[in-house]
């Protein structure tokens, strides 16, 4: 194994993850699979909300995936950025909302 | 955009073709032989189940120089079939009844200056036939320009591809204006009744990925497609067939150019269903060169594999030894076999 906490071809291994716990692995891809299909929302949605998710987790496996798997379904490359952006607003935001915070406690302590 | 052949590209040749597909590996690249898949799916060897699909490609040339051709086909190919070997397509015909379709391919068929006696001549057999229409041909040229009229005349099924539903991601895939050439030459046909509700003319749309991955659920994408087309051109079709890129001739090329084979091959391998397996499209077709000679699909003609049997060719065509042939495979054949399958009818299973 190579010196790096990360390695892409571990994305292939995923399904090995039951080789230490079979029950509860084999329930989640259950589930997985089950998440996914086309339901209230299509796979199609799907997949470009799971674009977006992956980046707010910064899930390098999950972003190789999903770019190939919304891209296949279809999405624009335009698209998919855009996704990314909601992703960062949302993150960004988070961070951003804490300033009302801030300033809440500044204005306390603020003669 | 040249073919490969004019660019003297080695891969114009097919057995260094085949000798990539069969013998490229790596430490860490190393796939399954596709002869061992069938044999896991019980399936080795592959076999012919019922002929009914006469598939016969009139020639490499063509108007359009897509990326993805697995034909090699272009306006710088000259090979097309002669009314000769028309004649000897038409004898096979005659003699064998349960050919009920003819599926006529290229390039471009209509390039073809015998194309539309040679379908005139079908129609008096009283066989299906299918053109496989690039739909810019409609538009390449005055004297195209009533195919949609022709095409009704004799109550041709039209196939006819469009990589997506957007401009850009054809456009990419088959050349700058295709996509506003295909949606107006869709137009011309709809105006003469294909792929309406109310009509029996059947227009099929033909999608396939623009790049290193595989096509989504045939039926999902049919209804995006059917959605686009109405919402944004006002065109409508029957059906959608997702294919598969197959890796071979220009497609392989692109493969290797963008580090991309690998990667998809293995994907290939890891979406093998034996289901698709067992309904492959060479069980049911035989493919006819432009020149004549017979293969078990258009995939392996343009690898050069001919029947594994005596009759090779139109002038031997001896039904007893094509119907008791073995089909010659390979690991192309992933490409057929991969999720849903892929055919020229799309999905199969």
């Amino acid at each position: 194994m190579e010196n790096n906490y990360y390695d892409a071809a571990d994305l292939k291994k995923f399904g090995s993850i039951v080789n230490f716990q079979k029950q509860l692995g084999e329930k989640f891809f259950d589930y997985y699979g089950e998440v996914f299909k086309d339901s209230e929302l299509t796979a199609r949605e799907k997949s470009l909300i799971a674009l977006a998710v992956a980046h707010a987790v910064q899930c390098p496996y999950c972003i190789d995936a999903y770019s190939s798997d919304a891209f296949e379904k279809g999405w624009s490359e335009g698209q998919m950025m855009e996704a990314v952006h909601v992703a960062c607003a949302i993150r960004g935001g988070a961070s951003l909302v804490h300033g009302v915070q801030m300033m809440n406690k500044v204005k306390e302590i603020a003669m | 955009m040249k073919s490969l052949l004019a660019e003297h590209n080695i891969l114009s040749n097919t057995s260094e073709q085949i000798e990539i597909l069969e013998h490229r590996e790596s430490e860490d690249f190393k796939l399954i032989p596709f002869q061992q898949k069938l044999e896991e799916s019980n399936l080795y060897p592959l076999t012919p189940q019922s002929l009914e699909v006469f598939q016969v490609n009139m020639g490499k040339m063509c108007n359009q120089v897509c990326k993805h051709c697995h034909v090699d086909a272009g306006p710088d190919r000259k090979e097309i079939m002669t009314e000769e070997t028309m004649l000897q397509c038409l004898e096979v015909l005659k003699l064998n009844p349960f050919l009920k379709t003819v599926d006529l391919t290229g390039g471009a068929p209509e390039m073809n200056p015998r194309f539309r006696w040679f379908v005139e001549e079908i129609k008096k057999l009283n066989r299906h036939v299918i053109v496989r229409c690039n739909l810019t041909i409609i538009r390449a040229n005055k004297k195209y320009y009533d195919l949609p009229q022709f095409y009704k005349l004799h109550n041709v099924e039209v196939v006819s591809s469009l990589p997506f539903y957007t401009q850009d991601r054809t456009d990419r895939q088959r050349g700058d204006g295709v996509f506003e050439d295909s949606i107006k030459s869709l137009q011309m046909l709809n105006d003469v009744g294909y792929g309406q509700s109310d009509t029996n003319l059947i227009l099929n749309l033909v999608y396939n990925p623009a790049g290193a991955f595989l096509p989504p659920a045939q039926d999902a994408l049919e209804k995006e497609y059917k959605e686009a087309l109405m919402n944004k051109f006002q065109i409508s079709f029957n059906q959608l067939f997702a294919i598969t890129n197959l890796p071979i001739s220009r497609f392989l090329d692109y493969l290797l150019q963008t580090h991309n084979y690998e990667k998809y091959m293995e994907k290939l391998v890891m979406a093998y269903n034996p289901v698709a397996a067992a309904n492959v499209m060479c069980r049911n077709t035989i493919s006819v060169g432009w020149d004549g000679y017979l293969y078990d699909c258009d995939f392996n003609q343009m690898l050069d594999l001919k029947l594994a049997c005596s009759s090779t060719h139109l002038s031997q065509f001896n039904i007893k030894n094509i119907i008791n042939r073995n089909i010659k495979i390979g690991q192309h054949c992933y490409g057929c076999t991969a999720g849903a399958g892929s055919s020229c009818g799309g999905a199969v299973a």
